[in-house]
């Protein structure tokens, strides 16, 4: 499925992404894993489709939030993208250079642009180091600063994100999860990236504590002029930190928009089954809600369906078309892509923009 | 689950040529009395050497022996062991048909002490995990030091000194010939070598059960039973116990398999002749063909042991399956 | 008046360790109503989980201190034997817990824990039980349920175990059903489904449900009452609009103001979120446990533990701020978000 770049691209560039400069582009992203069979030698019969066919471009110093469920392939797209993956297919550019099949010293290199922070902060941080030699690893790993200065960088970090200094010889069995997080973010911060992936990376914190740490992010996302790749599958929280936001099921992306017009025209049927699922902490707001409860359970990515993967469980499949032709992503209002036959209509789900 | 079973079969026979290249590699390396000589008698001639060096086919090439032994190797009927290669060099004996006759001595050991071990070891390992840190089970902590450390031999001694010399309760060691396996143990003759041989394995089954259980019991679905009102006895016994127990049928599978390969230090004690008390014998005697085939023999079973262990595990737990 | 189901009086659970006493649940009062939908709110630490599982007897410490009275149509579940509690348990007052996954025993088929849970408490054959947990598994929308009733919990999906644990929670009609944080563990799209799965069959089985959580989301639509708990007390309690509209604790809002809000009014607004982390509960801080937290303390908090106070009918809180204080500050800061 090939996009026409020139027609999106008018589209797409509006607020706020009209006078940036473009980071990544990614085109014809596919990410196939192979189940294999066999007795001596395993043969391989089928392969999970986690990514299939992704067409993104990020631009410098805006927020993409990338949002999905279980199965959807934002993780691994983000690993594709950071190189952790290789792509079993498909275009991934940096800066303007192709850095799909980089190896060896120019993909390490690559490690000081983009940087990741991930969800689990109980698992992510290695126990058997204390913190300052983890948010020293970089440093290390890539000698930009000699070695006598490492310690007074790593504090120097550390107060950025607003752990004590006095702390660099701790474990992090010694903090709490959100101080882990900001060990985390540290970490990542630590070689000035161009771009950081955030997998997930408040999921797990309690609510207090969530928003200690996005307030920190978009601090810092100010203060070194960062762009982050923000994936959750929370819709409010990706919502609030994104400029834009992308929807992913099944392998593709199947609506992206600003994060306002996702909210009050959501296009996609997917869309606005998470719009409608979402929980808000507002009675009047959740009640005055259009419900779309999908049947059924996330699908596996092992053998899609056919035609539009979303149409099993939609409510407003029609047939044949719906299960034979594979819809592309369309515009819709300003800023907005939806890949959809029978796209919903303005104002579905949310009836008036609330307010007072 | 067949095609599983085949793979595990190629492997099988895998292991069994490994096993019998560094067994056969070891024997040619180590220094040895030459066979023929041990096998000729006395003050024999060099033409009698000659004559029992070429019957033993010991004149040929290292790799042309190897390959008479290679064959036998097949677990097949008619070829494992067959009795043209594998014939004793000391007493005259096919080494299969030895073997065979030893068997039931050593099935007889192995399986008795497992029931001892598991009626033991189990029920103390339950105690020990539902009464954590209680007297019981800090019992059943020196219980299973003492079952560990004691050497099998000086057990072995101690038990025939105290049963069988002193309180004369027990019979002493050995097996007369005529004596079948049932009528061996009706008289008495195993009940010293169960014990000592399944006190260091109930041991350590003790504590394996243990804490087996102790985590299985802080499981999430043990809470659910316990909502769900079901009385704690069966809590511990239906929904601990059978997810506790699985790993410990596994190793019960391994450690039956390595003993019918023969208890080697107990049927030495004890004076049993099983397949340990033969293996001993025939690496005294330097008797290559006796030590091959008791080799490959063991491997066998524990491989066996291994494949039906893994098998069993398929069938306890249902979130595994071979492909 | 009616009698309540539940009847919690002055609930404290504590726990000694080796770096002290830990108060996990220090002075809980509440009751519930017969078909009332209870949502608890707190973060991790709060005594949201203890309490409940100390309510149903669950509390597995043996050093565990527990004090108070747990009244349930009358009688005191404290004070029962082993026997009693494990009678009312999964018969009259049943629970599920977060992960479902875990919470079913991967070595028994799904239908026959679900007659399990039917046999303990009724003389029925296993044939009969059997088809008591189909017919369960039907009812709580699981298609082809009399396959369904032979496979293991690992072939189910997240979704589907959860339905499954429903079913057998429910499966004798209880009075009470406690959920456990039942959505934290499911993909959004398959929480809304659980969620209101459980509201239909509320309707359906006539039973009052507990929803315990750490978010304010989930409540909003689906919980008459709501109480909050912080450090082992309940510090507001009332019905939706009270909590989300005509909030009167600084902990109720902070969390208001600390979760991104999905409306239009709200793009590009900064977050804020309540300072500090949460007290350790073996050193809890005089007086009222949030005041060093809290921005609108003053010295009597720091010295008189504030009691949980009705203003109006249901609405309480534990703050010492005057009532004329907590309306205008939350219009101030936490409505003006709107």
């Amino acid at each position: 499925m090939s996009v026409q770049v020139n027609e999106r691209d008018g589209q797409l560039r509006t607020e706020p992404t009209r006078d940036r400069e473009l980071l990544v582009r990614l085109r014809g992203v596919r990410k196939l894993f192979p189940i294999t069979r066999g007795i001596l030698f395993q043969k391989r019969v089928g392969s999970v489709h986690a990514v299939d066919g992704v067409d993104l471009d990020i631009y410098k110093g805006e927020t993409l939030g990338l949002v999905g469920e279980t199965g959807c392939g934002k993780s691994t797209l983000a690993r594709v993208l950071m190189r952790l993956y290789d792509a079993s297919d498909g275009s991934i550019e940096f800066e303007g250079r192709d850095i799909t099949g980089v190896g060896g010293r120019e993909l390490r290199a690559l490690r000081r642009d983009m940087q990741m922070i991930f969800q689990d902060p109980y698992a992510s941080l290695n126990p058997r180091k204390t913190i300052g030699s983890i948010i020293g690893t970089p440093f290390r790993l890539h000698r930009i600063v000699p070695r006598n200065k490492i310690k007074s960088e790593v504090q120097q970090l550390m107060e950025l994100v607003g752990l004590n200094p006095e702390h660099y010889n701790r474990y992090p069995h010694e903090f709490s999860g959100g101080q882990r997080q900001r060990i985390g973010v540290a970490r990542a911060l630590a070689l000035r990236p161009k771009l950081i992936l955030c997998d997930e990376p408040v999921s797990a914190l309690d609510v207090s504590i969530q928003a200690q740490v996005l307030n920190l992010l978009e601090d810092l996302q100010e203060e070194f002029n960062l762009t982050y790749l923000f994936i959750a599958h929370d819709l409010s929280v990706v919502k609030h930190v994104s400029d834009r936001v992308a929807v992913m099921y099944l392998g593709k992306i199947v609506e992206m928009a600003v994060g306002s017009t996702l909210y009050l025209n959501p296009k996609h049927p997917y869309s606005g089954a998470l719009l409608s699922a979402v929980p808000i902490a507002d009675p009047d707001l959740a009640a005055a809600r259009k419900r779309i409860i999908l049947e059924g359970d996330v699908p596996s990515p092992i053998d899609p369906p056919s035609g539009c993967r979303f149409h099993p469980r939609c409510p407003n499949a029609q047939f044949p078309k719906c299960s034979e032709d594979e819809p592309e992503l369309l515009p819709h209002h300003p800023g907005q892509v939806a890949a959809c036959h029978f796209p919903l209509e303005d104002r579905a789900i949310i009836e008036t923009p609330a307010g007072g | 689950m067949g095609r599983y079973l085949i793979r595990r079969t190629l492997f099988l026979i895998l292991v069994l040529f490994i096993v019998s290249v560094i067994t056969f590699v070891v024997f040619v390396k180590l220094p040895a009395q030459d066979p023929a000589i041990r096998a000729a008698g006395r003050s024999p001639t060099p033409e009698l050497i000659a004559t029992i060096r070429a019957k033993f086919g010991l004149d040929r090439p290292l790799y042309v022996q190897f390959g008479r032994f290679a064959r036998g190797i097949v677990p097949w009927p008619g070829v494992f062991l067959d009795e043209q290669v594998y014939f004793s060099y000391t007493n005259h004996v096919a080494v299969k048909e030895e073997i065979y006759s030893r068997v039931p001595v050593t099935a007889t050991l192995a399986l008795g002490a497992a029931v001892l071990w598991l009626a033991i070891g189990i029920p103390i390992g339950i105690v020990s995990a539902i009464k954590p840190r209680s007297i019981f089970d800090r019992g059943g902590m020196v219980f299973a030091l003492i079952g560990v450390s004691a050497p099998v031999f000086w057990l072995g001694l101690l038990a025939l000194y105290v049963f069988w010399y002193k309180l004369q309760w027990l019979p002493g060691s050995g097996i007369p010939p005529e004596e079948n396996m049932i009528q061996a143990v009706m008289a008495g003759r195993f009940i010293l070598p169960w014990f000592v041989l399944a006190l260091s394995f109930a041991a350590f089954y003790s504590r394996m059960v243990r804490g087996n259980l102790i985590e299985t019991m802080s499981e999430d679905y043990i809470r659910t039973a316990r909502a769900k009102g079901i009385s704690e006895n069966r809590v511990i016994f239906k929904h601990g116990l059978r997810a506790a127990l699985t790993p410990v049928v596994t190793m019960l599978g391994l450690d039956i398999g390595i003993l019918l390969g023969g208890a080697v230090i107990t049927e030495t004690v004890f004076n049993l002749p099983g397949l340990g008390q033969y293996a001993v014998r025939s690496l005294l005697n330097s008797d290559f063909p006796a030590i091959m085939g008791v080799t490959i023999f063991a491997a066998f079973f524990i491989c066996v042991a291994n494949l039906f262990v893994d098998v069993a595990y398929a069938f306890l737990d249902p979130r595994v399956r071979y492909s | 008046m009616t009698v309540p189901l539940l009847e919690v009086r002055d609930l404290r659970v504590r726990f000694p360790t080796e770096d002290g006493v830990v108060k996990a649940v220090d002075g809980v009062s509440f009751s519930i109503e017969p078909g009332e939908t209870l949502g608890v709110v707190g973060e991790s630490g709060s005594g949201k989980s203890v309490s409940f599982l100390t309510i149903m007897g669950l509390t597995r410490s043996r050093t565990a201190i527990i004090e108070g009275e747990v009244l349930f149509k009358g009688e005191d579940l404290l004070r029962m034997t082993n026997d009693d509690i494990q009678e009312v348990r999964g018969s009259q007052i049943s629970m599920i817990f977060q992960d479902p996954m875990t919470s079913l025993h991967p070595f028994y088929r799904v239908g026959v824990q679900i007659s399990e849970s039917i046999r303990t408490h009724q003389k029925v054959s296993k044939q009969e039980g059997m088809e008591q947990a189909v017919e369960m598994l039907h009812r709580v929308g699981i298609p082809r349920p009399e396959e369904r009733a032979r496979q293991y919990p690992h072939e189910f999906s997240g979704g589907m175990r959860q339905r499954a644990m429903i079913a057998m929670a429910l499966s004798l009609n209880p009075d009470l059903l406690i959920a456990d944080e039942p959505t934290t563990a499911l993909d959004v799209t398959v929480q809304a489904q659980i969620l209101d799965l459980l509201a239909r069959l509320k309707q359906e089985f006539n039973a009052a449900i507990v929803i315990i959580t750490h978010d304010l989301g989930v409540v909003a639509e689906h919980c008459d009452q709501i109480q909050v708990m912080y450090a082992g007390k309940i510090v507001e309690s009332g019905n939706r609009h009270d909590v989300y509209y005509d909030s009167h604790h600084p902990y109720t809002w902070g969390l208001l103001s600390s979760i991104p809000r999905m409306d239009e009014a709200a793009v590009g607004e900064r977050l804020k979120p309540i300072k500090g982390l949460p007290p350790s509960l073996i050193f809890l801080p005089p007086g009222c446990a949030f005041h060093p937290r809290c921005p609108h303390r003053f010295d009597r908090c720091e010295r008189e533990v504030p009691a949980l106070i009705p203003s109006d009918g249901h609405h309480a809180s534990a703050c010492h701020l005057s009532l004329a204080d907590k309306e205008r500050i939350f219009k101030e800061q936490v409505m003006a978000r709107s």
